[in-house]
């Protein structure tokens, strides 16, 4: 049982940016984070504002631009199975397949999934750690198994997101509204690098809602992919992963987005694996160099240098798949 | 589960209903009403109007559930699990994980399944709840539950609640799955008596009979 709060079920967007107002407001969209965090006392919550009642935040329409826009509260089973997301953009159809559990698909939400806390288990467990305002990052000296190899400092979280990795590669961005109105970010500025704050994981202000994602056209000959390894196949949070947006002009590289997950506090994209992908032919050799880029700058903790050679050898198969047939 | 608990509960709830504290912005306290959909005869909400509960405060809420409208006295903070077993006495949906990584809580919600650990009551009003008592017939098992026996789909049996509303919403959803579909749509419920290959033949089981 978790600690009481109240319960505030507004009807329009407008009602639950007025309703986060409130001390210790939070929002529910699926509630699949949010309860397994008050359960574990992660934080305090005092008012619990759900958006099950808000109307049009579900579902995906078409953009005149020949994207997508997908409605926040959009749950990741109905993106998952939704025929133009995976005919477009098939690595987010892949990343929303590779999220949890069905159940949890069923209930959880592409907006909450953007949101949602970090799993570190000195995070969610009975530490004070630095990104609960406490004095250190207990995985350094600790069991870092799962921790960053890449972007971390201070705090060596890794991001949960799969759908953050799909999406950043894609170019996407959200629409977050608030009390000062409607603004985009895009969904590569969404998360905030511990050296910049560890104790935050958005950039979205107190009474800031993602109400939804959009989602660019698909360019001309794109490559598009996710991919997750997990400890247990069945289902579980990526140990590590990368989305790939390509595209090819016959088996030359013209435009390449690499996104790696579980490899850094937020979403990684690996610039310089781009750079040594674009303008050339993906064969073996860039495909090679490209995986050995991604990981040049990769500091292990003292038990996830396992992740290295992983983050290596996924690359290496994941860029081979793009390869023209 | 009897009807003597229920109708205990029922007026329990009008008793108690004097102490809910409910207020909808913009008006005194009136009646409370969850949703579009909710259920007849109670107040419809006014489009502007949002619900408010307050903390630690009880409030009567009806929830559907096996084909009943169950009226009752719930907290915000109160899992649907939790409502289940220990305000209605339907004990089917085991207490497992209680932070949905284990499904032995699954329920169905409007066909779907879902944990009900990780479900607050309060947001399952207006949706159709099943859990495995309701899929019985008097003392007569359902087919997924039977095609479980025949199958010798578990040991322990503890999962098993569980693991036949996640079958029961597969096969709701998709009468004729293929082995791996039914890999993948039973990933959410842990087995720690390792049946598996058991459950899977009788969900298989269960499909044959239902087309049959």
């Amino acid at each position: 049982m978790t600690t009481p709060f109240s319960y505030v079920r507004p009807r329009s967007v407008a009602d639950v940016i007025s309703s986060l107002e409130a001390e210790g407001a939070t929002i529910h969209a699926g509630g699949t984070d949010l309860l397994g965090c008050l359960r574990d006392g992660v934080y305090a919550v005092d008012t619990v504002v759900s958006l099950g009642d808000v109307e049009g935040l579900a579902g995906v329409r078409e953009l005149k631009d020949g994207g997508l826009a997908v409605g926040a509260m959009t749950t990741i089973t109905d993106l998952a199975g939704h025929a133009t997301v995976a005919g477009r953009y098939p690595g987010l159809a892949q990343a929303a397949a590779a999220v949890a559990s069905p159940q949890l698909r069923h209930q959880g939400t592409v907006g909450g999934n953007l949101c949602q806390k970090p799993r570190c288990w000195y995070y969610r467990g009975d530490f004070p750690c630095l990104r609960k305002g406490g004095y250190k990052c207990f995985a350094v000296n600790g069991e870092n198994q799962h921790h960053a190899i890449l972007g971390g400092a201070q705090c060596f979280i890794v991001h949960p997101s799969d759908l953050a990795p799909a999406l950043m590669a894609l170019d996407a961005a959200a629409i977050i509204d608030g009390p000062a109105g409607t603004r985009r970010v895009a969904v590569a500025d969404l998360h905030v690098a511990p050296a910049e704050d560890p104790t935050r994981e958005t950039v979205l202000e107190p009474g800031e809602v993602i109400t939804e994602v959009r989602i660019p056209a698909p360019p001309a000959g794109l490559y598009n992919s996710y991919r997750k390894i997990r400890t247990r196949r069945s289902w579980d949070f990526a140990i590590a992963g990368c989305a790939l947006a390509l595209t090819l002009d016959g088996d030359t590289v013209r435009q390449a987005r690499v996104v790696l997950a579980a490899a850094a506090p937020v979403p990684w994209r690996s610039t310089a694996a781009e750079d040594v992908l674009r303008g050339n032919p993906l064969d073996d050799a860039h495909i090679r160099d490209a995986a050995e880029t991604a990981m040049a700058d990769a500091v292990p903790m003292t038990h996830n240098a396992y992740k290295v050679p992983l983050f290596k050898g996924m690359l290496i198969e994941e860029l081979a798949k793009a390869r023209p047939r | 589960m009897t009807d003597d608990t229920r109708d205990g509960h029922r007026s329990g709830g009008q008793e108690l209903s004097r102490r809910a504290f409910i207020k909808t912005s913009g008006m005194g306290t009136v009646a409370f009403a969850m949703g579009p959909a909710y259920g007849a005869g109670q107040a419809a909400a006014d489009e502007e109007t949002e619900t408010r509960l307050e903390a630690g405060e009880t409030v009567p809420i009806t929830l559907h559930i096996n084909g009943r409208s169950e009226r009752l006295l719930v907290e915000p903070r109160w899992s649907l699990l939790f409502v289940l077993r220990e305000r209605l006495g339907l004990t089917a949906a085991k207490v497992g994980c209680e932070r949905g990584e284990c499904g032995s809580c699954t329920v169905l919600l409007d066909d779907v399944p879902r944990y009900a650990c990780m479900t607050l009551a309060v947001e399952a009003v207006g949706r159709r709840i099943e859990t495995a008592e309701g899929l019985m017939d008097g003392e007569t098992l359902g087919q997924v539950q039977a095609s479980f026996v025949k199958e010798d789909g578990l040991q322990c049996g503890y999962c098993t609640p569980g693991q036949v509303m996640a079958a029961e919403g597969l096969l709701r959803r998709n009468p004729s799955p293929g082995r791996d579909e039914i890999r993948h749509a039973m990933s959410g419920n842990l087995c720690r008596c390792g049946a598996y290959a058991h459950i899977f033949n009788a969900v298989e089981d269960a499909a044959r009979h239902r087309k049959g």
